[in-house]
């Protein structure tokens, strides 16, 4: 359902200032939206001051920075600070993004953070992901081998051969983290989340029908082909915007299209 | 412990994408394009009544308010041709690279308002 604006209970109010204790060599401020299930309030937006001269570059930095040293009750989740994991998605200067991707420097300003758009608050700037990872699941994102199709003994463990001109066909979407950044950022997904499938889910479809070695090549297609789990895709490409992995879901998504007219 | 989780903000703080922009003048110049349909029926109506009823239209079309009324649907009328192609490129999977994405957007600006104004120049 479209509704452009938030509900009474997610308002966001004006929040803490944290005063600076020293003073920095290179300040910025960094604002984070901040929601405790345990209180009664509404989110609201603290704000915090932090000397650049003594942080590392990117905005996990920053926000790690904080918790070790102003406000260890400021919540968000994080692991790998190298862009594998996927964890520290949220929405950095209006985009999303993973936070140990993005560099300090490129924001301009004030750093505002919010958890990722559009998606219920567990707290701060987590957000619940369970729609999202139970559509994933929908799409049965492993290798399927049905008997008649394949050219093994089916069970057995004997490996699945690939050619590399096969194996290139995953190129731009094996490479996919699941931190959802392109999902939520897309409108559609927004007003639609339940039941389009968005970027990221049909992008991992796409990995598994374009993968030579699956034999449910027509079935997946056909489970895709609805016109709400699928074509509610506009080509809108926020999420090719926000991928902080340089991916094009929305063209893995015209490919899947494409693919159902000419094949099913 | 039973509580509402609140919803994260999302058109109030997400960034303007020019990529959503196009997207969204998309639709509303199509919007557009049906109600301009029912006045160019209206229009037609107008002519089949006869020379009374389509002086009252003559009238009217004399007005700043209706050339630039009917300048900015030209630019409509062009501006979803041009971007409907874009669209049908998107269809094959070609051009959806982001770079080309905003390069065609760009495009097809600028050739909406040439041809607007090459439309205008001509009549």
């Amino acid at each position: 359902m479209v509704e452009f604006t938030l509900p009474a209970n997610s308002k966001v109010q004006e929040g803490i200032n944290h005063p600076v204790k020293e003073v920095s060599e290179k300040p910025k401020k960094v604002v984070i939206y901040r929601w405790n299930p345990e209180d009664q309030d509404n989110p609201r937006l603290d704000s915090y001051e932090i000397d650049l001269s003594k942080c590392g570059p990117m905005v996990l930095d920053a926000l790690m920075k904080i918790k070790n040293e102003i406000d260890s009750s400021l919540t968000f989740r994080r692991s790998c600070r190298e862009g594998v994991c996927g964890s520290c998605a949220m929405n950095i200067d209006g985009v999303n993004t993973l936070a140990c991707l993005k560099p300090i420097e490129e924001v301009n300003g004030e750093i505002r953070i919010y958890p990722l758009p559009h998606m219920p608050v567990v707290k701060d700037l987590v957000p619940d992901l369970s729609k999202a990872y139970e559509q994933l699941a929908s799409i049965k994102p492993w290798l399927q081998r049905s008997n008649e199709n394949s050219d093994s003994i089916p069970g057995s463990s004997e490996e699945k051969k690939q050619t590399p001109k096969d194996r290139e066909k995953l190129d731009g979407q094996w490479e996919c983290v699941l931190c959802f950044c392109c999902t939520t950022s897309c409108p559609s997904y927004w007003w639609n989340s339940d039941e389009y499938l968005g970027p990221a889910v049909l992008m991992q479809a796409a990995r598994w029908v374009n993968d030579s070695r699956d034999s449910e090549r027509k079935e997946r297609l056909k489970a895709v082909n609805d016109k709400m789990k699928l074509y509610r895709c506009h080509s809108i490409m926020n999420c090719t915007r926000s991928c902080p992995k340089g991916l094009n879901p929305a063209k893995a998504i015209a490919d899947l299209k494409k693919a159902i007219v000419t094949e099913l | 412990m039973s509580f509402d989780r609140p919803l994260s903000p999302h058109l109030s703080i997400h960034k303007m994408v020019l990529t959503a922009v196009f997207s969204i003048f998309h639709r509303f110049t199509g919007i557009c394009l049906s109600l301009g349909g029912i006045l160019l029926s209206v229009w037609i109506i107008l002519i089949a009544l006869g020379p009374d009823y389509y002086s009252m239209f003559q009238n009217l079309s004399t007005l700043i308010f209706f050339k630039i009324f009917l300048f900015l649907w030209t630019l409509t009328i062009f501006y979803h041709l041009y971007n409907g192609i874009r669209y049908l490129f998107w269809s094959y999977g070609k051009m959806m690279e982001l770079s080309i994405v905003y390069k065609s957007g760009y495009v097809v600006i600028i050739l909406s308002i040439l041809s607007t104004i090459f439309v205008w120049i001509s009549i």
